[in-house]
């Protein structure tokens, strides 16, 4: 089962049994979640999750208007999200377009921030496979450690599967041990259904993470979106014994939120599943509401924004 | 690796103030009873004394009786417009001090502060205001000559939703012009008492509501009182036989909701993780002490092993302790007594020779508790696959075909709710429309809505509550 590059993957036989059992109830997903939802997360818990949603974080930008200037203002904080308060440790990665990740790798010099690139024309994907490859090569060989890739929705929803996977597959071997997280779109998707499916293909053809969204549509991640994912990954731990990550973006702003992504996937995961490694947020403004809540649980006070520099 | 935890959250018990003494609420007021025979009702959580509560005697039923009677009078000539207004009267001020219902109910009884908040009390709230709306409405759906109220109204509730069945009983007697003399189980009284408060807050004319308290001797002055027309009982399927007895031969109208052992059956095309949270909620929620809880698993045999992996998997996850803490999923058992006979049951199916699964939680040195238990390998002659245990034990029995699914479901003395799980709607018409309960529920579990009518089969009892047909329960035929 291992391809060219060594990593593991089910080859397309194998994929296809996996999709066979993708019966969803979405009235049952949806009072789990709910039910998830009324955790009371206080205290120490509270900030012991904080502290984690800094460390899970990818902070993203993701715009055309993305400069030098808005890529150094970004990783500055990325390393010290609060100069204020040491105590709070770097997040995980700064995400970027494919063209800036050379400016991002430099900016951060000898720090643990990981720098992850999209590509495969992110965020639609609509364009021929060499493009995609190139795209990724690209990244890669300007110093990307993580490459955040589209599924192709359009082979998906004419029900092309095969497509979708030979075309993780291949984008797979060209990132070799470079971190791969396959973004679903789950907007696009629509049905838990779908979800499933997509997330149990991207697994099987060697994705390192599956991820929600772009974040460049109105519907973005969603607890709900999450779960089915998380069930899927559980499911292809139990057949290939590999732990995939997950990440969720698009449309995560608060902390409030943040932390209940967080007890699902302790209840539904475990807690081995809370680590960078293997659960990240991408978020261009939910640090700062972190950081926000963190400085109010140890002093009381909730600051305004222009106390906390921006990235 | 992290190791998260959950912080206490512990819902504040600032909200309620409770009497060291209670008194019976007869005619509109507390009044003292005659009866000088108190006993205490504890928290079955920590053993803490919360109140005395009297075991009324037979003076005391002739007074509440008395009392129903001649607040029968008011009640029966006031307009029905005027006893819906009564009513939403008596919903919204329930919605205005819920929180307090709910840690009292939660501190009395046992049951996670989750569950009283965000189930019993909106629960108790939508069947006040269903029944409200239906208060002026009665003679538009059956013709105001051919039926009427009973009368006076015995009703005897249990201790597993308090609060939630004093309204499924008080609300639908209302409304339909009846009065009553409602008695709360000698475990959980307070609310009703709390509730008693809340009547004369809303202005309810005197007579129309008395709550007296006691235990089975009261129950039983209630049901053999002469001037009682109509008995409502919720409780075991034992002292509702007794019930019956004592009525057969008087004019007085009965219902019974009772027992059950309910099938939750899981096809080999549900969606599994689904189930496997309908299951949970099936026989978890409220400790287990659920009439219609799904007590009894029925696998597919080809899903059997993966089920059970994940059944165990998501059991362990089940978060025990003390009730007020909003993230406690399973609380106290209700009193010792109960305690003891799950315990009985639950080695009985060890002895009989099935294999026993418990979740490794920790459980608190007071109060009475249990852990989440579930039963496998288990034959359809074990008690525990024909007995109601009435606390957090699951046992599994298998099948091979639908129709062995309906046999086995079928087996069994009580009919009161089930459960089907598969993605295939035609096969769940089909096991619904074969199965003898009064509940189906598809795809799903414990869902609970007023305009739904509940009840049993069998030795599960009779007569519906909720809905069109819960009015019935309260009306008779004009002769």
């Amino acid at each position: 089962m291992n391809n060219k590059t060594g990593v593991l993957s089910f080859n397309w036989d194998k994929t296809l049994e996996l999709l066979k059992d993708s019966r969803i109830d979405s009235v049952g997903l949806n009072d789990r979640v709910d039910s998830l939802a009324t955790r009371s997360i206080k205290k120490e818990s509270k900030l012991e999750a904080l502290n984690m949603l800094v460390s899970m974080c990818d902070l993203t930008t993701l715009e055309g208007e993305d400069t030098e200037g808005k890529i150094s203002q970004m990783v500055a904080k990325a390393i010290v999200p609060n100069p204020n308060d040491l105590e709070i440790k770097n997040v995980a990665a700064v995400c970027v377009y494919p063209s800036l990740v050379s400016i991002a790798k430099e900016k951060i010099g000898n720090s643990s921030v990981k720098v992850a690139a999209v590509s495969s024309y992110f965020p639609s994907g609509q364009v021929p496979m060499e493009s995609k490859l190139l795209d990724t090569k690209y990244a890669i060989d300007s110093g990307a450690d993580e490459i955040d890739i589209v599924i192709n929705r359009k082979a998906f929803l004419e029900g092309d599967y095969r497509k979708v996977y030979d075309e993780i597959l291949a984008l797979k071997e060209v990132c070799g041990d470079v971190h791969l997280k396959t973004i679903l779109e789950v907007g696009d998707l629509r049905t838990y259904e779908n979800i499933r499916k997509a997330s149990l293909i991207s697994l099987a053809a060697g994705s390192d993470f599956i991820k929600t969204s772009t974040g460049k549509l109105s519907v973005g991640s969603s607890r709900q979106a999450c779960y089915v994912m998380a069930k899927a990954v559980l499911d292809f731990k139990n057949l290939s014994g590999l732990s995939a990550g997950i990440k969720v973006a698009g449309g995560i702003r608060d902390a409030k939120d943040a932390i209940r992504y967080l007890v699902l996937i302790k209840e539904e995961m475990g807690n081995e599943w809370l680590t960078p490694d293997l659960f990240r947020f991408g978020a261009s403004s939910l640090l700062d509401d972190v950081l926000k809540q963190i400085k109010k649980l140890k002093t009381g006070a909730y600051q305004a924004s222009y106390y906390f520099p921006r990235g | 690796m992290v190791n998260w935890e959950y912080s206490e959250s512990i819902e504040s018990q600032d909200i309620v103030s409770i009497k060291d003494k209670y008194q019976n609420f007869v005619n509109g007021k507390f009044q003292q009873p005659n009866s000088k025979k108190y006993i205490d009702t504890i928290s079955p959580s920590s053993e803490e004394f919360l109140s005395k509560i009297v075991i009324s005697n037979e003076k005391d039923v002739d007074k509440a009786v008395e009392s129903a009677q001649m607040g029968f009078e008011k009640w029966t000539n006031t307009t029905p417009y005027e006893r819906s207004k009564y009513l939403f009267k008596l919903a919204r001020l329930i919605q205005e001090r819920s929180r307090e219902f709910a840690v009292l109910e939660s501190l009395d009884g046992g049951k996670p502060i989750k569950e009283s908040r965000d189930f019993d009390l909106p629960q108790v709230a939508a069947n006040f205001f269903y029944f409200a709306g239906w208060a002026d409405k009665i003679d538009l759906s059956w013709g105001a000559k051919s039926l009427k109220p009973y009368g006076v109204v015995g009703q005897i509730i249990p201790w597993n939703f308090p609060l939630l069945m004093l309204a499924w009983k008080v609300a639908p007697a209302l409304a339909t012009g009846n009065t009553v003399v409602l008695k709360p189980a000698e475990t959980t009284s307070l609310t009703a008492l709390l509730f008693a408060e809340l009547c004369e807050q809303a202005g309810i004319p005197d007579g129309v509501v008395n709550i007296i308290t006691g235990d089975g001797t009261t129950g039983s002055l209630i049901v053999n009182h002469k001037d009682i027309n109509k008995i409502a009982f919720t409780g075991s399927t034992q002292v509702g036989k007794l019930i019956q007895k004592s009525l057969a031969g008087r004019d007085v109208g009965l219902t019974l909701e009772l027992g059950g052992k309910a099938a939750n059956i899981v096809y080999e095309d549900a969606a599994i993780d689904q189930a496997v949270e309908g299951v949970v909620n099936g026989i978890f929620f409220n400790q287990g002490h659920v009439c219609c809880a799904g007590s009894r698993l029925l696998l597919q045999e080809s899903i059997h092993d993966e089920f059970i992996t994940k059944l165990e998997k998501r059991m362990q996850t089940l978060r025990v302790g003390n009730p007020l803490d909003k993230n406690t999923d399973i609380g106290a058992v209700n009193s010792k007594e109960q305690l003891n006979k799950i315990e009985e049951l639950v080695n009985e199916g060890v002895s009989d020779g099935g294999k026993i699964f418990q979740t490794e939680c920790e459980l608190p040195g007071n109060g009475f508790w249990f852990k989440p238990t579930l039963f496998t390998d288990v034959q359809p002659s074990y008690s525990i696959a024909r007995e109601e245990i009435f606390g957090p034990v699951l046992t599994t029995l298998t099948f091979r075909t639908p129709q062995e699914a309906i046999e086995i479901a079928n087996n069994t003395e009580y009919g009161l709710s089930a459960g089907v799980w598969t993605e295939k709607g035609s096969k769940i018409l089909w096991t619904a429309d074969k199965l003898e309960a009064g509940v189906v529920w598809a795809n799903t579990f414990n869902k609970f809505d007023p305009a739904s009518p509940f009840g049993g089969y069998k030795e599960s009892g009779f007569g519906r509550e909720g809905g069109r047909h819960g009015l019935l329960s309260y009306l008779k035929a004009e002769s």
